[in-house]
């Protein structure tokens, strides 16, 4: 709390220890040998032990407070002696206030939203520095706050404040070990020696040093490698804004700069007056009995009391009374003088009154405007001040707010007095303190006012949450044969649908037509039939504006209805990026990147599904083609989910068999690996296994008699169900691997799902090299999983591993039955071709989002055998060649 | 080898654990010492404990904790006392 490096110099800490003597060695490890014994037996406290002994404490600090401050006086020559009694009354009444009530021994705070309770621990041998202005005051409150957090504490008082702060340890400890504190829970060095402080401060039993004490002490502290809590010098600025009520004010800070003489370095230093007012503030100091100093006085001061090398205050003026320094220097003033104000004209060594000065004389500035005494304060705070305490009067609170912005200091103090204030609990709700955090303006690893909790390890038990989930789809959803006469119950003035150029050739536009009110204006846009590109898009958008669409219907497959939802968010949101909005992601709920709520348009979006696969009818996803850059875009977020899902399976019945394969291979692929997802739930698994019985059950006869209409109509629900699933639970590494295989050699989707099907399932259910993180999932269950949907198609079986197995067989009996080629191989891809493109499939597919919730997570090399398997075919179970292991290192060593 | 079992009553801690450096002299092997009553320890007991790990370092006679509580187990370990004690439940 000394500020003054001329004041420090007393208190130097070298960190030589070299000189101590074997007897002053002994003695030293004594006290730490005490304070360890305590602190542990300290641990087996409970909270009311605790509180049993702080009590007492606390009143015998009230008792002592005049004794103990007539001590300090006495011995220290500082301050003002009925000023310290208030200080000792602060540091045991107040902190007790504020400490009573707060839990510091097992669970202190609980937080039952966030699952989190935390647990105090003690810090166990704290090593204290008291310093010169404050010996007894500082002594009491760091008593309590080691009592109440069930610390000992070595104490080592300034050396001129030996005796007294010995006194107060004394009183405090007798207290404590009368109502039960461990033996040896305080102790103090009897005498001095700066060997002794360097010593006990590197002391590998010593756990935490308290450096209440200058830069010198501080410094030392932090230099130790131990954790310290330090304290700075300040260099308080004051703006005297002219909206202030200026009484209050002046009287404020008389109160503070007068009080103990000024030693508390919250204290005001330079006052900065606004011009307007300016001559009244100095009338009004002058009246309460301040001496106001001319030019030539000022100067006298400047040259005193200030130390000319050094730029600091001088040791011999810290803490006394105006009318001796006044004395001392040769200054005529007033008996009653409390105060003497210096007007000064800027900030720094050529204005040497504009330093900290921990005695009674205040430096004074006239400022033109707010701006220039704003500047000033800044100046003030950085000559030795960063940190600490600054202080405004004003009732402007805009001018308030930005001295706030623009002065670095940890406690701001509005209309009230600086060093009172800055002690917290007096004139504000500020935490009750003795010792000042400056933070890193001062070398400090806190700007808090230091209390119980910087005494205390806490500990936090955070116990395992389980984020909310979801299941969200559209809330209308129209199936089975005709559902498209739906569309006539949504009421629209301009409908706009759109669909691909097969499609109205066919005549499906014109059934849909025949569903839309004859009062309805629609217009037909038909795009390409193709995954949607930025210029079809926008061009989509421009039809919508033009006839100011309220109703949009996508009529096709995954890339028609991907198309119709992006065109829809443009249209609602034409300042949406659609580059930023594919920004990638891990949490939905944590995504940096939110789509727009406000909307300047709005449009019913009506999806008809006319494929049985991709789902997009229900699902928040769509692709982009971004041809400029050569590159694809992933949207995904439940506002691009129609509004209106239509499975009608009139519009699947002429699906060549090709595409029914593809689409419905695609559909269980959803099914499986959204049933294996680490992000499954039970709603998700009731569609999830029951697309998969669909699937099982109907694709083998929608694929060989495209003409049977159940059948059809079962699996054009099977891909909504299954795209409900994995809307919301999401797909895995299948995926993964398709879209990188897919793209690379133009295979469809569904078909390059087919190739990995069976080897991702035979993988999935292995015990994973390495585990996906999974708060919702309990253990690995994917292979239960799995077991689950073989007993579902009642494949058989006893054990899961046989199940499995089994549910292998029927996937492939499947794939075959629906002709799908066995490998990658059967597609004609040769093996040195596959072999120069595995690297590169290996380092989009790990790129891929879709693998983030398969259950297990998929090594490079992993991925590498996944595509080799793929490539050799089912049931081939041949290790990876050579050729095959030199591409696993490559993508080993380009991803390291 | 001759083991001896000591109950050890937490109102007269240290005393028993001064009876218990006593008893070292005559023993062989291991001495028991049953802390299950003990719901905590203080300074002087913890002074007496050091003593005692010390004696039967000299004397090279085992000393076994049994039933100590986690609470006082930790007081052990941070005055590193628990090493120089086996522990039995």
């Amino acid at each position: 709390m000394i500020a003054s490096e001329a004041v420090q110099e007393r208190v130097q800490i070298p960190l030589a220890t070299e000189s101590l003597s074997a007897e002053r060695i002994a003695y030293l490890e004594g006290l730490v040998n005490q304070a360890s014994v305590a602190a542990a037996v300290f641990t087996q406290f409970t909270q009311e032990d605790v509180d049993r002994i702080v009590k007492p404490m606390v009143l015998a600090g009230l008792e002592k407070a005049q004794h103990l401050a007539r001590l300090a006086v006495e011995e220290t020559k500082l301050g003002v002696m009925e000023d310290k009694v208030i200080k000792n009354m602060v540091a045991t009444e107040f902190a007790y206030n504020y400490v009573k009530d707060k839990r510091t021994v097992g669970v202190i705070r609980e937080f039952p939203e966030r699952n989190l309770v935390e647990l105090a621990e003690p810090i166990g041998v704290i090593f204290s520095l008291i310093p010169i202005t404050n010996p007894t005051s500082t002594v009491l409150f760091k008593c309590i706050m080691a009592i109440k957090t069930r610390n000992a504490v070595i104490f080592s008082p300034h050396p001129k404040a030996g005796g007294c702060g010995f006194e107060a340890v004394k009183i405090m400890y007798e207290t404590a070990l009368k109502h039960g504190a461990p033996q040896g829970v305080f102790t103090c060095l009897e005498s001095h020696n700066l060997q002794d402080n360097a010593y006990l401060m590197r002391h590998k039993d010593v756990a935490l040093i308290d450096a209440t004490g200058g830069p010198s002490a501080v410094k030392a502290a932090y230099s130790s490698g131990k954790p310290a809590l330090g304290v700075g010098p300040g260099n308080t600025p004051v703006y005297l804004e002219k909206t202030a009520d200026l009484k209050t004010a002046v009287v404020d800070i008389i109160i503070s700069k007068t009080f103990d003489n000024g030693t508390i370095c919250a204290s005001e230093q330079t006052v900065v007056i606004d011009d307007e007012i300016y001559d009244q503030a100095l009338k009004t100091f002058a009246d309460l009995g301040a001496h106001i100093c001319n030019e030539n006085e000022t100067g006298l001061l400047g040259r005193t009391v200030i130390d000319p090398q050094s730029g600091c205050m001088q040791p011999l003026a810290v803490g006394q009374k105006a009318t001796d320094i006044a004395r001392f220097i040769g200054l005529s003033v007033k008996p009653n003088t409390k105060l003497l104000i210096a007007p000064i004209q800027g900030v720094g060594r050529e204005h040497p009154l504009s330093v900290e000065k921990l005695f009674p004389v205040l430096a004074v500035y006239r400022a033109k405007s707010v701006d220039e005494a704003l500047k000033v304060c800044v100046d003030v705070n950085h000559a030795g001040g960063l940190g600490h305490t600054a202080v405004i009067f004003s009732r402007n609170d805009e001018i308030i707010q930005k001295f706030g912005e623009v002065i670095n200091a940890g406690r701001i103090i509005v209309n009230s007095p600086g060093s009172i204030g800055a002690l917290g609990a007096v004139y504000n709700d500020l935490v009750p303190t003795f010792a000042f955090g400056c933070g890193t303006g001062g070398g400090n690893s806190t700007t808090d006012n230091v209390n119980i909790y910087h005494y205390l390890n806490i500990k936090r038990l955070a116990r395992r949450t389980q984020n909310h989930m979801w299941f969200r789809v559209p809330n209308q959803i129209y199936f089975n044969m005709n559902a498209v006469e739906n569309v006539r119950q949504f009421p629209s003035a301009s409908t706009v649908i759109i669909t691909n150029p097969a499609l109205e050739r066919v005549g499906h536009v014109d059934v849909v037509r025949r569903c839309i009110s004859p009062q309805t204006h629609v217009h037909v846009s038909v795009i390409p039939d193709a995954e949607p590109e930025v210029k079809v898009v926008m061009q989509g958008v421009e039809a919508l504006n033009f006839y100011k669409a309220d109703q949009i219907i996508a009529l096709g497959g995954g890339s028609v209805i991907d198309a119709a939802k992006i065109m829809k968010l443009k249209y609602e949101s034409p300042d949406a990026d659609l580059e930023e909005l594919a920004a990638p992601f891990l949490d939905l709920r944590k995504r940096v990147v939110q789509y727009p709520t406000e909307k300047v348009n709005r449009a019913r979006l009506i999806a008809i599904s006319t494929t049985s696969g991709t789902g997009s009818e229900v699902t928040p996803f769509a692709v982009l083609t971004d041809t400029e850059r050569g590159r694809k875009v992933t949207l995904a977020d439940y506002s691009l989910s129609p509004d209106v899902a239509i499975v009608d399976p009139q519009f699947v019945m002429s699906m060549p068999k090709g595409l029914t394969a593809d689409t419905g291979i695609d559909c269980l692929t959803h099914a499986l690996e959204a049933g294996v997802s680490n992000y499954a739930s039970p709603y998700t698994d009731s569609n999830a296994m029951q697309a998969i019985r669909l699937v099982f059950k109907y694709l083998p006869i929608a694929y060989e008699n495209p003409r049977n209409e159940e059948a059809r109509c079962m699996m054009h629900n099977a891909a909504c169900i299954a795209a409900m699933a994995f809307s919301n639970a999401s797909v895995g590494v299948n995926h993964a691997l398709a879209h990188a295989f897919g793209a690379r050699f133009h295979v469809a989707h569904g078909r390059a799902n087919a190739l990995m099907l069976p080897h991702v399932i035979a993988y999935n259910a292995a015990v994973p090299t390495k585990f996906m993180p999974s708060p919702y999932t309990q253990g690995y269950v994917a292979h239960k999983k799995y077991a689950t949907i073989a007993d579902l198609l009642g494949l058989g079986g006893q054990t899961v591993e046989e199940k499995v197995k089994k549910l292998i067989a029927a996937t492939e009996q499947l794939l075959d039955r629906l002709e799908f080629p066995r490998s990658i191989a059967e597609l004609g891809i040769s093996k040195e071709e596959f072999e120069r493109a595995v690297p590169e499939l290996v380092k989009i597919a790990f790129d891929d989002p879709s693998w983030r919730s398969n259950p297990r997570m998929p090594l490079m090399n992993e991925l590498v055998e996944l595509f080799w398997k793929a490539y050799q075919g089912r049931g081939s179970g041949k290790a990876p060649s050579a050729a095959q292991q030199t591409a696993l290192e490559w993508v080993v060593r380009v991803w390291q | 080898m001759t083991s001896v079992w000591l109950n050890i009553d937490e109102d007269g801690l240290v005393p028993a654990l001064h009876d218990a450096a006593g008893k070292l002299d005559g023993a062989e092997g291991e001495v028991v010492l049953d802390f299950s009553s003990v719901r905590r320890i203080d300074s002087n007991a913890v002074r007496a404990m050091e003593e005692l790990a010390q004696k039967g370092d000299e004397k090279a006679v085992k000393i076994v904790l049994r039933g100590v509580n986690v609470d006082v187990y930790k007081v052990l370990k941070l005055v590193k006392l628990a090493p120089r004690f086996s522990f039995a439940s």
